[in-house]
């Protein structure tokens, strides 16, 4: 267990370096943004003194450098300034948002996962069999499809025609969790749609690479049933590429939300970070930014580590 | 034969055709074979790799691998006709009544689950034990099998046991359900030969104990002289001839059979070092090496090789053959000592060695499949040395390849513009050969080059690579654990055991007594083709004695 902390940590470093050097790309690209922010705030009307007044009591008129890091210290002590649109604090206007983002996220991956994962060993166990073929359309066309298409089509289906669900996932903080289920369906099966193929998919294909392993044969030849040759002695091999892939589609479930959430109106950091940007609030664009690239790296490190844990020669050492 | 009665026939096929898969079209694998079987009676199928044994040993088991398919003739288990039964009756069978024991045990056990689990698998899915009772009997199996600490090991991992004890649970899981028949696949091929004696020993020991018949399938006459009670020679799908041991090794047959018997016969005249004073080629010198981070592998290794002559290094695997390749090349600098070129000290790392130094030492390795690029063709393999290290182009390029096809026996015009995967395992390593006499080298480390090969290519590769030494005056370093083919074409002999030369001298020397007690041990662990030579070692050794030999 020693070994796999050290490499925890190790990992970490490795993180905190990478966020590092993304916050640097971050901040400098918000930065190339067309326009100024304080004519952008102030509006067309604004004199050059009020333009100057504010450029000033935002730091505007020091260079980027001095701005970036004072950005950062105040970032790692949790503080990401103000926004310059509302005056609120940054940290305050994104914590709901992400409260709300997390729970789309969780709400999907709690359907996604455990279905495509199922659905990958059926497959597997069904290799090349009407089933498959039919499994592996469905899914790539799901995938193929752009988010927003789909998304207006189960609103045409599921909101409009059948009135099952609402088109629109307006949240408040009063409404109970069935409630919650109930309005963010339509996103949280988007977002399933969109994701399910690609786990599908790699589990299948993890599985598949390794039946032409001996072991494999070895379980054949002393008679375990196809289902068992495939639960008990293929798909605890598989797990590292399943992990891995798992994670990256969590990791897109928090990061590539926008399009969805703009669609249903649901109230998560994507339609945040897209409003954000339009008003060029940049301290929200850039904690946005952050928030994402963060989550990225953690989820990429749980994928490491579970593919530590899944495989028995770094679990058991000589 | 008269051994065995009629009555007792257990597994009876007849006009077995197999096909397989390949170019989008099937092709005949075997081609009509017949066998007969009969309770407790251990049948050898011998032959090249290629000739169907191992399609053979699965079709036995109702088994076609992926790919193949069982296309006409009948396979009798017991009375139960095979070839027509439905796959759940063939699968009832696999595991309970015919089991498998596979060539390479570390690849077959699943490396995610504990050896005593895998064991228990079949008894408790066959509701013949329960799972208590199971793991008893597979502790008993591995005392029998005599694994060091019978009751602890099967709860470790795969990766967590050496090979040779791997191969032993293997043999013990197949056991598990006391079948009637179990195949042994090439089931010693992978072991150093210390290590095979004991697993040789083993499994000869539980087939007589429970009188279980056996179809042993190996490349090894030898091994096959010490297993089996009648031996069937296979070429290319179609049978050669069978009868019992004894009367096979004293009088074979068949022209084909006799060939294989007279393969060990190569040797060339033994040669001695120059008298006139001349520096080594090659000298090893007091070198210590250690992969980053992890123990000493070597420990004060020193040698010298002679031009124009061939110095075997054996020893087990982990002994550290390679590893002194690695350091002679570059690839691994030494920690301590240094390896010199003529008497001129060699730059540790290859990256610091000029073109003409880099040039000196070149290599063949063992697997030809895996060391030649797949996608790349033939002329640029072996072109692309001759451009880099004699800055040949254009026409010169091409006559020069020509010249390298000619030299490794391989006609120019049909091997030129091909590629890799389309050429037999013998000609890849000739291609390998040619790769190496592109740059013009004056020495050559030859890592394991023919032990993946059939013997009778394998002889083919010995007599070339003893041909182009002759005519352009090599000198070879010639890793092997085979002492057959030390016997037949080295000068002279380094022993090496854990990191250190045991032992080293001309190869008459080394090959009469006294040895060094290892190399007492390797010598007489290469089995020969005396029917009694295993149970003659046993019993000179000891039984108990083997077992820590084994365990080295």
């Amino acid at each position: 267990m020693g070994d796999i902390l050290r490499l925890v940590g190790k990992r970490l470093g490795y993180g905190l370096i990478t966020l590092l050097v993304v916050s640097i790309l971050i901040f400098f690209a918000v930065e190339l943004l067309p326009g100024d922010v304080a004519q952008a705030v102030l509006g067309q009307g604004a004199t050059a003194e009020t333009l100057a007044a504010l450029r000033d009591r935002l730091g505007l008129d020091q260079p980027a450098i001095v701005r970036y890091f004072h950005w950062l210290i105040g970032a790692v002590q949790g503080d990401f300034g103000t926004s310059l649109v509302s005056g609120e604090k940054v940290s305050t206007a994104i914590a709901g948002r992400f409260v709300n983002t997390l729970f789309l996220a969780s709400y999907a991956a709690a359907i996604a996962v455990p279905i495509s994962i199922l659905l990958g060993i059926v497959v597997a166990l069904l290799r090349n069999t009407l089933f498959d073929r039919v499994a592996n359309v469905l899914t790539l066309t799901s995938i193929s499809s752009p988010e927003f298409f789909l998304g207006y089509i189960l609103i045409l289906y599921f909101a409009v025609k059948w009135q099952m669900f609402p088109a629109i996932s307006s949240l408040s903080s009063d409404m109970s969790f069935v409630d919650l289920l109930h309005r963010s369906f339509l996103p949280a099966l988007t977002l399933v749609l969109v994701v399910t193929a690609h786990m599908m998919r790699m589990t299948r294909a993890a599985i598949i690479n390794l039946l032409a392993s001996p072991y494999i044969e070895m379980a054949r030849l002393k008679g375990a049933p196809p289902w068992k040759v495939i639960v008990k002695h293929a798909l605890p091999n598989a797990w590292a590429p399943i992990i891995n892939v798992v994670a990256l589609n969590l990791a897109y479930l928090i990061t590539g939300v926008v399009l969805v959430e703009v669609v249903f109106v649901y109230p998560g950091i994507g339609q945040l970070l897209v409003d954000s940007v339009q008003k060029r609030d940049f301290p929200i664009v850039q904690a946005c930014c952050l928030i994402f690239a963060a989550t990225f790296i953690l989820l990429n490190l749980a994928a490491d580590v579970g593919a530590i844990l899944t495989n028995p020669r770094l679990r058991h050492p000589k | 034969m008269s051994k065995f009665k009629e009555k007792d026939v257990l597994l009876k096929i007849r006009d077995l055709k197999i096909e397989g898969y390949s170019d989008e079209t099937w092709v005949p694998i075997i081609k009509g074979v017949d066998l007969t079987l009969h309770r407790g009676e251990v049948l050898g199928l011998i032959g090249e790799s290629g000739a169907g044994k191992s399609t053979i040993g699965a079709a036995a088991m109702g088994y076609a691998r992926d790919g193949t398919r069982i296309s006409d003739g009948s396979i009798e288990f017991d009375g139960m006709e095979l070839t027509t039964a439905s796959e759940s009756e063939r699968r009832a069978l696999r595991g309970s009544r015919i089991a498998y024991v596979a060539q390479s045990a570390a690849a077959s056990f699943n490396p995610a689950h504990k050896i005593i689990d895998q064991h228990t698998e079949a008894p408790v899915h066959y509701r013949l034990r329960k799972r208590m009772e199971a793991q008893e009997d597979a502790m008993e199996l591995y005392e029998r099998l005599r694994l060091p600490n019978p009751t602890e090991i099967g709860f470790r991992y795969p990766h967590q046991v050496s090979g040779g004890q791997l191969q032993r649970a293997m043999t013990a899981m197949a056991m598990s359900c006391r079948p009637d028949l179990i195949i042994f696949d090439e089931p010693t091929t992978a072991l150093d030969v210390t290590t095979q004696i004991e697993v040789l020993a083993a499994i000869r020991d539980i087939v007589n104990q429970f009188n279980t018949a056996a179809i042993y399938i190996t490349h090894d006459l030898a091994v096959v002289a010490q297993m089996a009670d009648t031996i069937k020679v296979l070429l290319r799908g179609e049978e050669v001839e069978e009868a019992a041991t004894a009367e096979m090794l004293e009088r074979p047959k068949e022209d084909y059979t006799k060939s294989l018997w007279a393969v060990r016969s190569f040797q060339r005249p033994q040669k001695s070092r120059p008298t006139d004073g001349s520096k080594p080629i090659i000298s090893v010198k007091n070198v210590d090496a250690a992969y980053t981070g992890g123990p000493k592998i070597l420990d004060d290794v020193s040698f010298d090789i002679h031009a124009g002559m061939t110095v075997a290094v054996v020893g087990e695997s982990g002994s550290g053959k390679s590893t002194t390749a690695r350091v002679i090349t570059g690839l691994l600098p030494p920690s301590k000592g240094e390896v010199l070129f003529k008497g001129d000290p060699l730059p540790k790392k290859y990256t610091d060695r000029n073109r003409d130094q880099l040039r000196q030492a070149q290599m063949i390795y063992q697997m030809a499949d895996t060391a030649l690029n797949p996608k790349v063709r033939i002329s640029e393999i072996i072109g692309r040395p001759a451009q880099f290290y004699s800055g040949l182009s254009g026409q010169a390029l091409k006559q020069r390849v020509d010249e390298l096809l000619d030299l490794i026996e391989l006609d120019p015009a049909r091997f030129y513009s091909r590629f890799p995967p389309e050429l037999s395992g013998g000609q890849k390593q000739r291609i390998g050969i040619a790769r190496a006499l592109a740059a013009e080298p004056s020495f050559i480390i030859c890592d394991e080059v023919t032990s993946a090969l059939d013997q009778l290519v394998a002889e083919g590769i010995l007599k070339l690579l003893d041909r182009l030494q002759r005519e352009l005056g090599l000198a070879y370093m010639f890793i092997t654990h085979d002492l057959a083919t030390v016997r037949s074409i080295a000068d002279e002999v380094v022993v090496m055991q854990r990191g250190k030369v045991v032992e080293q001298g001309p190869k008459d020397e080394m090959f009469t007594p006294p040895h060094h007690p290892y190399t007492d041990l390797l010598l007489s662990s290469v089995p020969e083709m005396d029917p009694n030579w295993l149970t003659t070692l046993l019993e000179e050794r000891g039984v108990d004695n083997i077992g820590e030999a084994a365990d080295v």
